[in-house]
């Protein structure tokens, strides 16, 4: 009864910031409904048992990838009028992308068949007798380690890319060496001189 | 849940009694939390007024005890003022999202074994959760203000609270290996012990300590991090354009979010509740009383921190997250992984 509640109050709150994220005329106003939505996902993924999936969500997209998206979207300086004009020509084009994407889930959904192992695993979201960071972790690191390490090395190289693309050296930049400021001493940074009187230093 | 015995021993079923008993901790819980801070706050400037050699507020009631609270009267007698060019919704939002945000933090601290609102599983990742939503009020404050200062300052907390998350991600991880285990109740458990010896921070944790207690300082725009609101570059930071309650819902909102960093320290490094020797007088005490000293002097650091230290430059701030905290603590994770698969067994 109460699940029922919590289920479908965090499920019409999940839908509705969800368009008003592509609604919203102000686009820091979308990613703050992006971010309402995220709540709510993570609220169902703790009726569903798997809080620490929910937390994770929190954690990772709304307190660090959203606070970038909004970084960026903030200092964005976008003319809605300009941007508005003329998005009624793609019209067409979205619609038929939008079509083919739902006939794609639909397909997805009535087609796909789960191993039976799978099946089992989809009634109880937690082994009995572990929590649910065990399971996952059991699963991540101990079942399928080779694949995590792949993805892992695969998000190495995405990050050493994009470094790599965006470094630049530049010569003559004056950059501070803490090491070399700590071992200063008063000897050598500071020279006292004897100025004589009307010649100046 | 502490109440729940009681209340179904006066004849209600028990969901309903669980709702009051619930409902009536996080009430307490609250009334307590808010009279403590009021408090803290004339401690830390007291504290501050000492090392500078004044008297501090001494005017309001005896040696100022009441001067938190004529604040708190002239703040919300105050005109609210809403800027004309600001987007008056978020405007409004944001001071909410900041005091929501810090009390709910408190809602899986154990006070004393078993005296908690929520004992959840995943405890100590709500409590990184909700500290690293804070920077959410200071953005939407700065952005909604439509003002200059307010917007550069909302960046700067942008920037600075992701990179400290990350350091203080790293520190969270070794404790909870240490503990193994997400629940609080459970790390300050892992921790008992014959004496103080057994706590975190005189374990191979000990480094991680100044780590997440200086992580804390940035993640809660503390001096020497308060580069949010320095007001020497943008006059008051993202409140600039505040006055009145919402102001003080940005002033209570970091206060409780310093006090919880000071009780997630004691947690997490000095044993949350147990007493430092286990042994009669020290172990009849309620338990409450070692966290309530223990959050206490985290807080005299914090205050004594922002009487003492010069603020930091802002490249200097990026440089020690980055460079300095996240290779110590990743590090660190991969010793205290190390230690507790091969020394630890055989200890």
């Amino acid at each position: 009864m109460f699940e029922a509640i919590a289920f479908y109050f965090f499920a019409a709150i999940l839908i509705a910031s969800a368009v008003m994220v592509i609604a919203a005329r102000n686009p820091v106003h979308s990613v703050l409904f992006l971010i309402l939505a995220f709540f709510n996902a993570a609220g169902l993924f703790v009726l569903l048992g798997a809080e620490f999936l929910a937390m994770i969500l929190i954690v990772v997209y709304v307190g660090a990838v959203a606070v970038l998206f909004l970084f960026v979207v903030m200092m964005l300086d976008i003319d809605f009028a300009e941007l508005k004009r003329g998005s009624l020509q793609y019209l067409p084009f979205g619609v038929l992308i939008g079509l083919i994407l739902v006939a794609e889930l639909v397909m997805v959904g009535s087609v796909w068949v789960l191993k039976p192992a799978s099946q089992a695993a989809l009634a109880s979201a937690t082994p009995a007798g572990i929590t649910n960071t065990e399971a996952l972790g059991r699963i991540l690191y101990t079942d399928y380690i080779y694949y995590f390490q792949i993805a892992g090395l695969v998000l190495l190289v995405a990050m050493i890319g994009a470094i790599v693309l965006t470094l630049r050296s530049r010569p003559g930049v004056r950059r501070q060496v803490i090491s070399d400021q700590n071992a200063r001493t008063a000897a050598t940074a500071v020279e006292m001189v004897d100025v004589k009187p009307g010649e100046g230093a | 849940m502490l109440f729940t015995d009681l209340f179904t021993g006066l004849g209600m079923n028990h969901s309903f009694a669980w709702f009051v008993s619930q409902f009536l901790s996080i009430l307490i819980f609250d009334v307590v939390l808010l009279v403590l801070i009021a408090y803290l706050l004339l401690a830390d400037r007291k504290i501050w007024a000492a090392v500078q050699m004044r008297r501090g507020p001494n005017v309001v009631g005896p040696f100022g005890l009441l001067q938190t609270f004529a604040d708190l009267t002239k703040f919300l007698l105050k005109e609210v003022i809403i800027p004309a060019g600001s987007n008056k919704v978020v405007f409004m939002l944001a001071p909410l999202v900041t005091v929501v945000l810090a009390f709910a933090g408190w809602a899986v601290v154990p006070l004393d074994k078993g005296w908690v609102v929520a004992d959840i599983n995943v405890g100590i990742l709500y409590l990184f959760a909700m500290s690293s939503l804070g920077v959410y009020g200071i953005i939407m404050a700065g952005w909604a203000s439509n003002s200059k200062y307010p917007f550069l300052s909302a960046l700067r907390a942008a920037a600075q609270m992701v990179s400290y998350e990350v350091s203080i991600g790293f520190v969270i991880i070794t404790v909870l290996l240490f503990a193994g285990s997400l629940n609080l109740t459970k790390i300050v458990e892992a921790q008992a012990g014959a004496s103080m010896l057994s706590w975190n921070v005189f374990s191979i944790l000990f480094p991680m300590l100044p780590i997440f207690f200086v992580s804390a300082l940035a993640e809660t725009n503390r001096p020497p991090f308060d580069l949010v609101e320095a007001e020497s570059e943008l006059v008051a930071g993202f409140f600039v354009e505040y006055s009145s309650t919402p102001f003080l819902l940005f002033f209570l909102g970091e206060y409780l979010a310093i006090v919880l960093m000071c009780a997630m320290c004691s947690i997490l490094f000095l044993g949350g509740w147990l007493p430092p020797l286990d042994i009669w007088p020290l172990n009849a005490i309620p338990g409450i009383f070692w966290f309530l000293i223990k959050i206490c002097f985290f807080f005299f650091m914090f205050a004594m921190v922002k009487a003492m230290v010069p603020r930091y430059r802002y490249d200097q701030l990026m440089r020690l997250g980055w460079k300095v905290f996240l290779p110590t603590s990743l590090l660190w994770v991969v010793v205290t992984a190390g230690w507790v698969l091969f020394v630890r067994p055989h200890l």
